[in-house]
């Protein structure tokens, strides 16, 4: 086997996914531009234009449209690739249901951007979580480097016989999608496409063995169909912890599904998600220095949930504190990693106070500071024994 | 119940694909039929308008001589396949020689 | 003769036509629905080289109810909306596997897309005009039955003026729908692919020489083709090739073409029938009155007077029964 050579870039995370998915030789990219996400595309474009990577571009007319064109070409078995953001993916959505249902192993990627209306191009996850029940799996990265792996890994988990679903990898517009920093990306790219090779796992129409994808399934079908994806879920849950120690082992870089810092010790956890987690590890270095026993947990992939690892992560502790990007208006407990979570502890015999926090809508920005008074408030809460069973809209005017 | 003779979860084809091509033909369509349509060998003048218009595949062309009574020799004929003929009627119009006829089913 | 230097033969009468069935009946397309025949034909001229996606619509329920399938060659259904953009991307698919010796870079697949009136007209038309413009080497078919006839005949864009449908009723104010029908061949004209046409399948030789034609050339062909619908036109299903025929003696229905920007009309009618004797063979025109009839027929006059004017000749002759 050939050693990989790598070479550091400064790059963000919109040109770290470009050069991943370069990397993987793929076959068919359909995508429409969207602030933040564009500059995905421009990189692709010009791949393809200076010769770097063989691919065909459908410049579709919408992003309904380009994951339509990604699911028929993932039909005939092209390796494709779709990126997106906030109204795109919201567009895609019916779509999102669809390339699952049929078992394509598309992959996506979403730099993470506030919903309309109002209208902002600024960073949230209102999109992401938006997509929870589509059958896709879902990583969220939280650094550039983190964003080339999983966009590797992606088409490895994806493609999977065991699995045969969509992957989705976010990272936070803007924060992370125009924001440079050193990126190694393999100087001989074959390297990477052995750990991806091209393998037809999946089926595809053939004229040679026709088949019909996407018939009509009536009451008695439907449910063992839609069961089949429940079941890929749970294998797929593996698959990408195979995937992610083999990623490591080849290439020395893993993840995990979850990351924790300096959280042994801890009495209090933050849990986000994305680049948050940056600021959130800062804060905690401060915090510790003034002697408060906090800790980080970063969720890596949201679908399938890792139930299993998180509720490891959060025995003994006195508090979980999540850090929720998005809001599920009208719920009591607001912040769906939050909501996630309280189901996930619900069966646990002693279990840690959750305080469920909004923050960072919009792109307001979070600051260490910001996550050092939230833990005060968490611990002062602890403390008086009144963790409020609602979210708290942190830093909102009122 | 009906649902323990069909295929469990994990026997049904990835996504509900079907991997057997044109299998429909073990749903036969012939039981629709209000009217049957009835092909006259002795009139039909082998133009091949009902084979053509049918919207079902359901007029089968019989690679057999045929001679008819005054004498004239055929290569083929036509044949309704009752198995799929929905009786829409389609035939019995479109003959050009009227050599169809259309006849109420009785069971 | 055919004015296209073409690979397949030219087909000149049903003895012409491959025997070979690659739509296998079974399927649950109404008693004497077109859109069987339609298809049937299509894939007879394309063979079995040939990937189908079809929109959601009559032709897609009707032949894929789970677990059986009326297709001999491999077919997908995504959406209502989305036929064009998923041909889109099977066609570039085939292009760069065949390009990476993925797929056999010497056999030619045939790329069909299949659409109603509804997924053409309205839901699918953004899909469709960013194919056209792309450019892909895909034949678009268009299967017109005039309404969303799979929900139950709601009113489309491509319902006619006045005919009656569920959500076009007949009361003391509605009198059916009150707008003309998109010219929706005409807009996918104006994008200047390399092949578009109107077909009826009464006129079945000139039908499959244009699907011949429309597989031939290189880059996205359209072909609208009239399909009566006995259940949602309200007529006896015996009668819909009659109705189809009708459509075009009267010039309610014109088989033209434009074959690399040149125009024809393929089926001329010398002696044009009153647009009455088409409407009078249908319920879903029942409630029309003479008045309303002639508003019909000297829509249809100014129609035939564009396409003898645009040709320079009588192709569509005058009035006579």
């Amino acid at each position: 086997m050939q050693e990989v050579k790598w070479r550091r870039l400064p790059l963000n995370s919109n040109y770290a996914v470009a050069y991943a998915v370069k990397d993987c030789d793929v076959d068919v990219i359909a995508a429409y531009p969207i602030t933040p996400q564009t500059t995905v595309v421009e990189k692709l474009s010009e791949f393809i234009a200076n010769g770097e990577l063989d691919a065909e571009m459908i410049h579709v007319e919408s992003e309904h449209s380009a994951l339509s064109a990604a699911i028929g070409a993932a039909a005939v078995g092209a390796r494709t690739f779709t990126a997106t953001a906030a109204q795109g993916l919201e567009l895609m959505h019916e779509m999102l249901h669809i390339a699952s249902g049929l078992r394509l192993p598309i992959v996506m990627t979403i730099a993470t951007r506030a919903l309309s209306a109002p209208i902002s191009i600024w960073c949230d996850y209102s999109d992401l979580m938006n997509t929870r029940d589509a059958s896709w799996i879902t990583l969220i990265a939280s650094s550039a480097q983190e964003v080339y792996d999983s966009v590797i890994q992606a088409y490895r988990i994806a493609e999977d016989p065991r699995v045969l679903l969509p992957v989705m990898v976010a990272y936070d517009g803007f924060i992370m999608s125009h924001t440079y920093e050193p990126v190694y990306v393999a100087e001989n790219p074959e390297v990477i496409r052995e750990f991806v090779p091209r393998r037809k796992t999946w089926l595809t129409l053939d004229p040679d063995k026709p088949i019909t994808l996407g018939p009509i399934a009536n009451p008695d079908w439907y449910y063992e169909i839609k069961y089949q994806q429940v079941v890929a879920m749970e294998e797929a849950y593996k698959v990408i912890k195979e995937v992610d120690e083999e990623f490591g082992r080849r290439f020395g870089r893993s993840y995990g599904v979850i990351e924790k810092y300096r959280i042994e010790d801890a009495d209090i956890v933050l849990l986000t998600y994305g680049g948050l987690f940056g600021t959130v590890r800062e804060a905690i270095d401060a915090m510790r220095k003034r002697g408060i026993n906090v800790g980080g947990l970063r969720l890596r992939l949201w679908r399938p949930f890792p139930a299993e690892e998180i509720i490891e992560s959060v025995k003994g502790k006195k508090l979980v504190i999540v850090l929720d990007r998005a809001i599920s208006y009208g719920a009591r407990i607001a912040g769906p990693v939050a909501l996630e979570l309280m189901s996930t502890m619900y069966r646990m015999s002693e279990k840690p106070e959750v305080l469920s926090v909004v923050v960072g809508i919009g792109q307001r920005t979070v600051t260490e500071e910001d996550i050092a008074e939230i833990t005060a408030l968490g611990m002062k809460y602890l403390e008086e024994k009144r963790v409020p069973n609602q979210t708290i809209y942190w830093g909102v005017r009122a | 119940m009906q649902g323990k003779q069909l295929p469990k979860w994990n026997e049904i084809p990835p996504g509900g694909a079907i991997l057997e091509p044109g299998n429909s033909v073990k749903r036969p369509t012939g039981d629709w039929r209000t009217f049957r349509p009835i092909i006259d060998k002795e009139k039909c003048v082998r133009c091949l308008l009902c084979w053509v218009y049918c919207p079902d595949a359901a007029i089968k062309i019989i690679d057999e001589p045929y001679r008819t009574a005054s004498g004239k020799e055929w290569k083929f004929s036509v044949e309704v396949d009752y198995t799929f003929c929905k009786g829409c009627g389609i035939c019995v119009e479109e003959c050009p020689v009227k050599a169809i006829e259309f006849v109420e089913e009785v069971k | 003769m055919s004015q296209s230097a073409t690979s397949r033969p030219v087909y000149r009468s049903p003895f012409d036509l491959p025997r070979e069935e690659y739509l296998a009946p079974g399927h649950s397309l109404c008693a004497g629905c077109v859109a069987g025949m339609i298809v049937r034909h299509l894939l007879k001229v394309a063979g079995p080289n040939t990937i189908v996606v079809t929109a959601t619509g009559c032709v897609e329920v009707s032949t894929t109810l789970y677990p059986y399938t009326s297709w001999r060659i491999p077919w997908i259904h995504v959406a209502f909306e989305n036929a064009a953009s998923v041909a889109s991307g099977i066609e570039a698919a085939i292009k760069v596997l065949q390009r990476k010796g993925v797929i056999d870079p010497n056999k030619r697949i045939n790329v069909i897309a299949l659409a109603g009136d509804g997924g053409t007209y309205d839901i699918g038309f953004q899909a469709l005009s960013g194919l056209l413009e792309r450019g892909h080497k895909v034949l678009y078919v268009l299967y017109d039955n005039e309404a969303y006839m799979n929900t139950g005949i709601q009113r489309s864009g491509g319902t006619p003026l006045f005919a009656w449908t569920t959500t076009t009723p007949v009361g003391k104010v509605w009198k059916g729908k009150w707008q003309q029908k998109k010219p929706i061949a005409e807009i996918v004209a104006a994008h200047r692919i390399p092949y578009v046409a109107t077909a009826n399948p009464a006129y079945f030789i000139d039908m499959v020489n244009k699907f011949r034609k429309g597989l031939e050339v290189d880059g996205p062909a359209f072909i609208h083709v009239i399909q009566p619908c006995p259940t949602g036109w309200r007529f006896d299903p015996r009668y819909s090739i009659k109705v189809a025929k009708l459509a075009t003696e009267t010039a309610m229905w014109i088989n033209w073409e434009i074959e690399n920007g040149e125009f024809r009309v393929t089926v001329p009618v010398p002696k044009r029938k009153h647009v009455k004797h088409y409407l009078r063979m249908q319920g879903r025109f029942r409630h029309l009155t003479d008045k309303e009839i002639e508003e019909i027929q000297r829509f249809i006059d100014r129609e035939v007077e564009y396409i003898n004017k645009r040709l320079g000749k009588e192709v569509i002759g005058p009035l006579v029964e």
